[in-house]
């Protein structure tokens, strides 16, 4: 072995190292790109999960708009009230205030109420077996119950009741459109929390023909239309429409006469999670101790 | 010619079709209630024209095209329009439809028409009057007939095929349309080739239907350069793609159509439809159904007025058996399982087939052993099993990018696969998917 030829390839290798991190060093210090630093601090302070509730891309282009005055920390959906205050004091702005909104689900016809008409055999899925030609519900429109949403959902908000509904638990729910994403019938919407007044059907069907296939469908008889405040609700192709830019004239009266019971008034979640197995779950999460799903 | 006309790959499901190919085409008697929905066709769904109370006789339209790609719908039985609603429709979902009311004391004879000459018209007109007359393939895709009568400007089309392959699993169809009606599917296809202006039709039959084979070269006509090819028995041999690539050698560019590599194919069915527009002047209003499988009494072939329920056909053909699991609206390869009787028959259901536990058991699913059967199965030539991977995975705009809209979902992969994976429902949903995407995108 020649020690010379090992010596001059180690002196050759760490010339051109010297060379190019000389030049890197250099490159680094020229062309720097002045970045706030506070965007970093917010990013750290922020879920991380990038759900996009917000309306953002993720986490980091929420916490650049923040930071730049563009929102305000509350429109973060995710975090809870005292990391917003947290947000808010290190930028040493406002918190603000932002509506809470959650997904609710447009149709209320589990399996105990909206009839069977054939048996479903293929993949688990929503989307697939409404590719192939609906679930094995009598009605088109409603819920197929295979859980997409459950699946999509990025919080665990949801769980399938024993009656094949998915549950959201507003406390948990950030709005962040995956499940109004998922399900392939689009029965989810976004609503604020004061939307307490909901049509849970979008069975077009009128009459005997919508509670012939389910028990809880709009029939569209109209009693609600008559009985809520003046132009709040609409009858339209077959449904009743709330229109909710008036939605303080709200109130549970509008769907006291509902033969059906396809108008509610919402206060928290919308279906019971009678089954026994995912309610003993909620109950022993601590973070969900005191606050009730009904 | 090559002699053995076939493609490459592809499988040999069990053929079942000694149940009805012997059953002369026999006449429906007209229903109680027809059911129409406006949504019948590919393409934009007919604009509405009839209302509640409306007198209608057998032939008179309810519905209008919207556009080039549709065609208008017509009563097929005299009666009383009774309601304009939704209805359960052959696809699973719910669907605009036309209710009447059958007069059960209408001789149903439709009325005076004048009947076009053919020979007279220009292409233009023959289009016209075929869209006129609500023709759409009758081979289950139910595409407007008239738009692949209308070639676009630059392209040149020198052969007509004429689809009498009917490749799909029981049925017979065009089967027994060919055996029972050479002379008028001989007849549509002079029309055809004189709109089309093409010297050259190419009949593709595959050889398990011998006597068709032999009642089509009986009535050959004398002036005309129309030949019929037995082709390889051999699923999906059906498929327009895998039908030129047989008869004519040529391929079909993907994501290209029949017409840019120079051919028209048309089904049969749609062939002697066209015939019957211009030797009666009426309208599509019925069509041939085949009634079989192992779950119902008397497995017949129908001539059954278009909106009839699934439930009236059973009924005629003796009613189901007891051990009768799944009712299927075309092949069991391709069709859609009916959740509902009430189904209406519409221009594009080619048969029904009812099985039982035997034949749609549902079998464990395993895990993907990548043994490449599929890959070897699939006449397009995309790779199945990556499809089905990415599709497991929820990566579906991979899935576009791995040549997913080749995919006319035969069904081939899934009958191959050892796992029982159903990898056809999959590219189901992923095409549904991309569809819905591009939906919101738009």
């Amino acid at each position: 072995m020649n020690p010379a030829a090992v010596l001059t390839s180690v002196a050759i290798l760490g010339g051109v190292g010297l060379t190019f991190g000389t030049l890197i060093a250099l490159a680094h210090r020229k062309l720097k790109v002045w970045e706030d630093p506070r965007v970093d601090a917010v990013t750290d302070l922020l879920p991380g999960v990038n759900c996009g509730a917000c309306g953002f891309a993720g986490c980091r282009a929420f916490a650049e708009a923040a930071v730049g005055g563009d929102m305000v920390p509350a429109e973060c959906t995710v975090l809870g009230r005292m990391e917003v205050e947290e947000v808010a004091a290190f930028l040493g702005v406002d918190a603000g205030e932002a509506t809470k909104r959650v997904a609710r689900l447009l149709c209320a016809g589990g399996s105990d109420v909206a009839g069977p008409r054939a048996h479903y055999h293929g993949i688990e899925s929503c989307a697939a077996a409404v590719a192939v030609g609906g679930g094995g519900k009598a009605c088109a429109w409603g819920c197929v119950g295979l859980a997409d949403c459950v699946v999509a959902c990025t919080f665990d908000a949801m769980v399938m009741n024993g009656v094949d509904l998915p549950v959201v638990d507003p406390d948990k729910c950030t709005a962040c459109n995956d499940c109004v994403e998922a399900c392939p019938l689009d029965l989810f919407e976004l609503m604020p929390l004061e939307q307490k007044l909901i049509v849970q059907c979008k069975s077009l069907l009128q009459g005997e023909a919508a509670t012939a296939a389910c028990s809880v469908a709009c029939d569209a008889c109209g009693r609600c239309a008559v009985d809520a405040a003046p132009a709040l609700i609409e009858m339209r192709s077959g449904l009743a429409v709330i229109d909710y830019t008036k939605n303080e004239l709200a109130d549970p009266s509008a769907g006291a006469r509902c033969p059906t019971g396809a108008i509610v008034w919402v206060e928290g979640a919308q279906f019971a999670i009678d089954a026994m197995a995912p309610r003993e779950a909620f109950a022993r999460r601590p973070e969900m101790a005191g606050s009730e799903v009904a | 010619m090559r002699d053995r006309l076939s493609f490459r790959h592809g499988v040999h499901p069990p053929e079942r079709k000694e149940l009805t190919a012997g059953a002369p085409i026999r006449r429906m008697p007209f229903p109680e209630e027809i059911v129409l929905p406006l949504r019948q066709h590919t393409g934009k769904p007919a604009r509405l024209l009839a209302k509640p109370g409306d007198r209608v006789e057998r032939g008179d339209k309810v519905a209008e095209s919207d556009g080039f790609v549709s065609v208008p719908i017509h009563a097929s039985a005299a009666g009383t329009v009774k309601d304009i609603g939704w209805w359960p429709h052959p696809d699973g979902s719910m669907a605009e439809a036309v209710r009447i009311t059958v007069d059960r004391f209408s001789p149903q004879i439709p009325r005076p028409r004048i009947i076009p000459r053919w020979e007279g018209l220009t292409p233009d007109q023959v289009v016209q009057a075929v869209q006129r007359a609500g023709v759409v393939g009758l081979g289950g895709g139910a595409f407007p007939t008239h738009v692949k009568l209308l070639p676009p400007e630059g392209v040149a089309v020198d052969t007509l095929i004429v689809n009498g392959a009917e490749c799909e699993p029981y049925l017979t169809t065009d089967h027994r349309i060919m055996v029972e009606y050479p002379e008028r599917v001989h007849f549509g296809i002079r029309v055809m080739m004189h709109t089309l202006g093409v010297g050259r039709a190419i009949i593709g039959v595959e050889k398990n239907k011998p006597d068709a084979i032999e009642a089509l070269r009986e009535t050959l006509p004398d002036d005309l350069n129309v030949g019929v090819q037995g082709l390889t028995v051999k699923y999906p041999q059906g498929y327009e793609k895998m039908l030129i690539e047989a008869l004519t050698g040529r391929e079909v560019p993907s994501g290209k159509l029949p017409m840019h590599i120079g051919v028209v194919v048309q089904n049969v069915g749609s062939i002697a439809c066209i015939a019957e527009v211009f030797e009666t002047g009426l309208p599509l209003i019925e069509r041939v159904v085949t009634v079989t499988g192992p779950g119902v009494r008397r497995p017949s072939n129908l001539i059954v007025p278009v909106g009839s329920k699934l439930r009236e056909l059973l009924e005629f053909c003796g009613g189901l058996r007891k051990d009768a699991t799944e009712i299927v609206f075309g092949g069991p390869m391709m069709g859609a399982s009916q959740p509902d009787l009430d189904a209406p028959i519409i221009k594009g259901t080619t048969g029904v087939v009812v099985l039982t536990e035997k034949e749609s058991r549902r079998r464990r699913t395993y895990p993907c052993i990548r043994c490449g059967s599929c890959l070897d199965a699939c006449p397009v030539f995309v790779n199945p099993s990556l499809l089905g991977l990415l599709a497991q995975a929820g990566r579906f705009e991979e899935m576009e990018e791995a040549n997913l809209a080749d995919c006319m979902l035969c069904g081939c992969c899934s009958y191959v696969c050892p796992s029982n994976i159903p990898l056809s429902q999959m590219f189901a949903l992923a095409k549904a998917g991309a569809k819905r995407r591009k939906q919101q995108a738009a």
